[in-house]
C-alpha cells in the first residue's frame, strides 16, 4: 500500500454535483416500488390469512418465491429475461421499480399479516357484537390498529429497499451507484466517491427514519 | 327487510331448543333448552369451564353450535355462521359487554360509542353524539368523553363499554363476566350501572360470579354444570334451597368467603 496516499477531500466534494443526479432515480425507484409493494402487500397479506384455501395458497407461493430469491436476480430476470417473452425491451427504470415492488411486496405481505394477526380477538368480537359487518369491523377497528403496529417494520423494509436499489446499477439505470461508477471511470478517485455515495444513502435513510419516528410518536395516543 | 320492533310481550326474546356445542371431542353444551322473556333478568352461574360463557356467546353468534335451534327476537340464528346478513341483523339488536371490556383503543371514548350507531344504523354524527353524551352521562363518565380508553380505569372502561352497547338501543343485553377483570374497588360502580339498567326493564343475560348481585337483581338464576342446565329458578330458591347436589357443592364453594 502506498503510505503517502492522502484522502483527497477536494476530490470528494467535487464529486457531489456529479452524484446528485442519481438521487431522483434512487428515490423514484425506491418509493415508486415501495408504494406498489405496499398495495401488493395489503392484498397478499390479507389473502395469506384468508380462511379460503385457494386464496391462501397463491399468496403463500408468491411470498415464498419473491422472499426466497435475490432482488438482483429478480431485476435481471425482469430487465433481460422478460423482454424475450414480451418481444420488446423494458425500460430500466420500470424494471427497477417493478423489482422493488415485487420484492418488497413479499416482505410487506408478511408485515401486514403479522400486524392484522396481532390484534386481539376481542376487538373483532366487540365490532361484530355491535352489528358491524365483517368488512366494517376490519376497516374501522382492525386495520387502523394493525397499521400503527406495522409502521416500525414498514420503516425497516423501506430502508432495506432503498439500499437494494444500489444493485440496479447493473441494468444501467442512472441511480446513485451508477453515477458514482461513471464519475470514477474518469477520475479514478474510488475511495472519495464511494464514501460520498455511502453518505448520500445515509442521508436518505436517516431522513426516512426520522420521518417515521415522528409518525410513530403521533400515533402513540390511545395505544 | 321490515322488522317490527315490538312483538307481543309474551313472545320470548331468546329461545334455545336442544342446543349442542362441541369443541372437538369436548361436549361443551348439552341439550340446552332455555327461554328468556322480554324484560327478564337471567343470571347464569357455574364453575369456570362449565360452558356458561359459551352459552351466552352462542346467542349472538360469537360461538358456533352444532345441533339445535336458537331464535333471537324472532330471527333464526344459523348455527354455522354462513348467513352473515342474518347474523349481523341479530347482533344489531343484541348488545354485549365483555370481561376484558374490548374498547377500541385507537378511538376516543365518544367515538367508541358513536361508531356503530353511525355505521350500522346510519345515524348522523350529530344524532349519534347526542345519544352517546346522554349515555355517558348516565353511566357517570361524560367528563371523560374525549379521552382514550387507555387513560381510564378499568371500572370506567367497563362503563364506557356498557354505554357503547346501549347506544345501539339493543333489545337484549349479554354480559360475559363483566366484573371479573376489575379491581375490587371498581366492581361496585359497574354493578350499579347494570342494576339501574335492570330496573329500567332491559332484558339481560348475565354471566357472573357476583352472587350477592345475582340474588338481588335476577328474576331467574340458571346453574350450569358440565354443559347442562343443572338447576334453575328464582334466586331465593337457588341460593337458599338448592335442589341438587352439584348446585349445593358449587354454592358452598363460592359463598364460603
Amino acid at each position: 500500500m502506498d503510505a503517502t496516499f492522502q484522502f483527497d477531500w477536494q476530490a470528494a466534494f467535487a464529486s457531489i454535483p456529479h452524484l446528485l443526479p442519481g438521487i431522483p432515480y434512487t428515490l423514484l425507484i425506491s418509493f415508486g416500488g415501495l408504494a406498489i409493494g405496499f398495495l401488493i402487500g395489503i392484498v397478499f397479506g390479507l389473502l395469506r390469512i384468508s380462511p379460503i384455501v385457494w386464496l391462501r395458497v397463491p399468496a403463500v407461493a408468491y411470498i415464498e418465491v419473491f422472499r426466497g430469491t435475490p432482488v438482483l436476480v429478480q431485476v435481471l430476470f425482469i430487465f433481460y429475461g422478460l423482454p424475450q417473452l414480451l418481444g420488446g425491451p423494458i425500460n430500466a427504470l420500470v424494471a427497477g421499480i417493478a423489482a422493488i415492488a415485487v420484492n418488497s411486496g413479499a416482505y410487506i405481505s408478511e408485515i401486514v399479516r403479522g400486524g392484522v394477526q396481532s390484534i386481539e380477538r376481542g376487538q373483532r368480537e366487540a365490532g361484530l357484537s355491535l352489528g358491524l359487518s365483517r368488512r366494517q369491523t376490519f376497516r374501522y377497528i382492525i386495520w387502523p390498529q394493525a397499521f400503527r403496529r406495522m409502521i416500525p417494520p414498514l420503516g425497516n423494509q423501506g430502508i432495506i429497499s432503498i439500499k437494494d436499489t444500489s444493485l440496479f446499477s447493473v441494468i444501467g439505470v442512472g441511480e446513485l451507484v451508477r453515477q458514482g461508477q461513471v464519475y470514477i471511470a474518469t477520475t479514478f478517485t474510488a475511495l472519495e466517491v464511494y464514501l460520498m455515495v455511502a453518505l448520500l444513502y445515509l442521508a436518505i435513510t436517516l431522513s426516512l427514519s426520522f420521518a417515521l419516528r415522528q409518525l410513530e410518536r403521533k400515533g402513540l395516543v390511545g395505544q | 327487510m321490515n322488522h317490527d320492533k315490538s312483538p307481543s310481550t309474551d313472545a320470548p326474546i331468546v329461545q334455545l331448543e336442544k342446543v349442542n356445542k362441541h369443541f372437538g371431542s369436548l361436549h361443551v353444551l348439552k341439550d340446552i333448552d332455555l327461554e328468556v322473556a322480554a324484560g327478564e333478568v337471567v343470571v347464569v352461574i357455574g364453575a369456570s369451564g362449565s360452558g356458561k360463557s359459551t352459552l351466552i356467546r352462542c346467542i349472538n353468534g360469537l360461538e358456533e353450535f352444532q345441533q339445535g335451534h336458537i331464535q333471537v327476537d324472532g330471527n333464526d340464528l344459523v348455527p354455522y355462521g354462513k348467513a352473515a346478513k342474518a347474523l349481523q341483523k341479530i347482533r344489531t339488536e343484541v348488545g354485549m359487554v365483555f370481561q376484558q371490556f374490548n374498547l377500541f383503543p385507537h378511538l376516543s371514548v365518544l367515538d367508541n360509542v358513536t361508531l356503530a350507531p353511525m355505521k350500522v344504523r346510519g345515524w348522523s354524527r350529530k344524532d349519534a353524539t347526542e345519544t352517546a353524551e346522554r349515555l355517558l352521562e348516565r353511566v357517570d363518565i361524560a367528563d371523560q368523553a374525549s379521552k382514550y380508553p387507555s387513560q381510564l380505569s378499568g371500572g370506567q372502561q367497563q362503563r364506557v363499554a356498557l354505554a357503547r352497547a346501549l347506544a345501539m338501543e339493543p333489545r337484549l343485553m349479554l354480559f360475559d363476566e363483566p366484573t371479573s377483570a376489575l379491581d375490587p374497588e371498581m366492581i361496585g360502580e359497574v354493578l350499579d350501572a347494570m342494576r339501574e339498567l335492570a330496573h329500567e326493564g332491559m332484558t339481560m343475560m348475565i354471566v357472573t360470579h357476583e352472587m350477592g348481585f345475582a340474588r338481588e337483581v335476577a328474576d331467574r338464576v340458571i346453574y350450569i354444570h358440565q354443559g347442562e342446565i343443572a338447576e334453575e329458578g328464582p334466586p331465593e330458591e337457588i341460593f337458599d334451597s338448592p335442589k341438587n347436589e352439584p348446585t349445593r357443592n358449587f354454592l358452598a364453594r363460592v359463598l364460603k368467603h
